[in-house]
């Protein structure tokens, strides 16, 4: 008796490490039966996927056919990485696709929403294949569980990941523009303008600006707009008025970067440039305040 | 006097320093920047010069509001003088107008955020104006 | 309130003190012209530091003492309008063209010191 159960657990550790063995070939046959099957119901999965994320209100900010395109890469990407048991490809659609809704404003809960929707609605699919075969759902279950799980955390994961990215590069951006007002010499100052200025920035640009004058007790001032991406009349009206407020400060201003466009905007809203002090580049215009400051100007070659 | 409302007569030009005054007080009560104080004492300035030009007097109302979500300054200059006949041409908008001509409405509008006027000759004018702390 | 004039050399030197009336205004323009035909100035500094409004009117009244003043020959610089008093002014349109303007006492000073040896020479 006892010898027979010694064989019986010898006969039964060496099923459980061919088990293993036998079960990761079980696993990668059952996922191939998986994806054989998500391949041949493709289309109706899809849709009752996108079903379900309008029905949860998810993705408003994207319509009907963008969800439905998103979506369609999404489940080819997760069905590929069941395939290929690889994860890469998926990270790097992931990060892909985050690069391109997070401008849109779809939130982190939203991405990780639907790819549990994805989940469950494969899962329902496989209860419904394999509802007269019990055993046959519990293993494929357990095949796709791992699978399923690992797919989530990469999409989930990779959103995050771009979404700390932008704010980072946000957060700089921020950090750059909050101290523009560059002294670059005793009583000269730069303002370099830069990018889309919308009223509230213009606003905030002349106060620093006006601030700025008063702290260093700057006599003229150099304002760079080489780098503005667009001069409606309303910028340049703010444009003027910075000009004109700089003045009371008993500043002069030089306004530099003016190109053929933006000086026809600045007379269409009639202003007269001949009274406006300009000049073509940013190093002219240091050039010329440091001439009306009375400094001379050394080449930097000579003053090596 | 209610800690958040003010009325200033206006019926000389004292009158309008101390509606600035009061609008200043107001304005540093609701935690305004000091660039919007200067705003709206300026805004203030303006509509109490006008009552005192057109209509020889009225009055100034400044009271706190509440937003959704923010804090904010009501300014009412009200007056029962002749009226503005052409409301149109008064607040024509022309960017770098010298500014010491007529009523100075554009400006005062771009002073603050929210502008609106009822004037009717005979019927005097009432300018409702607004600045919300950001 | 009265207006302080200070006698500084060949120059006048106004300090506002605090906010200014209507009348307060046209008092100190009728008193800066007296005083630069008595004391014959060449040059007035109106320091508005303490001015925390500059509206239409002190604007249009400002215009009017400097252009007075140069019709006797003299120069008139405003120094001190604060940073929120600027704001506030290009917003109205008051851009107070005609008339020189510098940072503080001590660059108006520089600048009407300037202006006189210019015109000595």
């Amino acid at each position: 008796m006892v010898r027979k159960r010694n064989e019986a657990v010898a006969v039964a550790t060496q099923n459980a490490t061919g088990d293993a063995a036998q079960r990761s070939e079980v696993t990668s046959n059952l996922l191939r039966e998986l994806v054989a099957h998500l391949r041949q119901n493709r289309t109706s999965l899809r849709e009752e996927w996108v079903r379900r994320i309008t029905e949860a209100q998810l993705l408003t900010a994207m319509t009907k056919e963008e969800i439905f395109a998103e979506a369609t890469s999404v489940y080819d990407s997760y069905v590929e990485a069941l395939e290929t048991g690889t994860f890469e490809a998926l990270q790097n659609y992931a990060r892909n696709l985050s690069e391109r809704i997070i401008p849109r404003g779809v939130e982190t809960h939203e991405v990780v929403g639907i790819v549990l929707l994805l989940r469950d609605v494969l899962a329902r699919s496989l209860f419904a294949k394999y509802q007269d075969d019990f055993e046959e759902l519990n293993r494929i279950l357990d095949a796709y569980e791992p699978a399923a799980n690992r797919i989530a955390n990469t999409v989930a994961v990779g959103f995050v990941q771009e979404r700390e990215r932008v704010i980072r590069q946000q957060q700089e951006a921020i950090r750059e523009l909050s101290t523009p007002v560059l002294q670059v010499r005793e009583r000269l100052l730069i303002l370099p303008i830069i990018g889309v200025i919308d009223p509230q920035r213009a606003r905030q640009l002349t106060e620093q600006l006006l601030r700025g004058i008063r702290t260093n007790r700057a006599k003229v001032v150099v304002i760079d707009i080489t780098g503005v991406a667009a001069m409606d009349a309303t910028v340049a009206n703010h444009l003027v008025q910075t000009v004109e407020a700089s003045r009371l400060l008993g500043a002069t201003v030089i306004v530099t970067g003016l190109s053929p466009e933006i000086a026809q905007t600045l007379v269409t809203i009639g202003v007269d440039l001949g009274k406006m002090n300009t000049v073509g580049d940013l190093q002219g215009g240091i050039e010329q305040a440091e001439r009306l400051l009375g400094y001379k100007v050394v080449l930097m070659a000579e003053a090596g | 006097m209610a800690a958040n409302e003010a009325r200033v007569r206006i019926v000389s030009d004292s009158d309008i320093v101390a509606a600035r005054s009061q609008g200043r007080t107001l304005a540093i009560e609701l935690g305004f920047s000091s660039g919007d104080i200067t705003l709206i004492a300026t805004a203030i300035s303006e509509l109490a010069r006008n009552i005192l030009s057109y209509a020889r007097q009225g009055e100034i109302l400044i009271r706190a509001i509440d937003g959704s979500n923010r804090a904010g300054i009501l300014i009412v200059a009200s007056d029962k003088g002749p009226g503005i006949s052409d409301l149109r041409q008064a607040l024509l908008d022309g960017f770098s107008t010298s500014g010491s001509l007529g009523l100075g409405l554009p400006g005062v509008r771009r002073l603050m955020d929210e502008f609106e006027i009822t004037s009717a000759p005979m019927h005097g004018t009432t300018v409702k104006v607004k600045k919300w702390k950001l | 309130m009265e207006v302080p004039i200070l006698k500084q050399g060949g120059f006048l030197i106004a300090t506002v003190q605090a906010a200014l009336t209507d009348a307060d205004l046209l008092q100190l323009r009728a008193a800066l012209l007296e005083r630069v035909v008595r004391m014959r100035s060449r040059g007035v500094i109106l320091d508005v530091t303490a001015l925390d409004v500059m509206d239409s009117f002190a604007s249009r009244t400002i215009r009017e003492i400097a252009h007075m003043i140069r019709l006797r020959g003299a120069e008139t610089v405003i120094v001190g309008i604060q940073p929120e008093v600027a704001f506030a002014m290009v917003q109205l349109g008051l851009t107070l063209e005609d008339v020189a303007t510098a940072l503080d006492l001590e660059e108006g000073l520089e600048y009407l010191n300037k202006k006189f040896k210019s015109t000595m020479s």
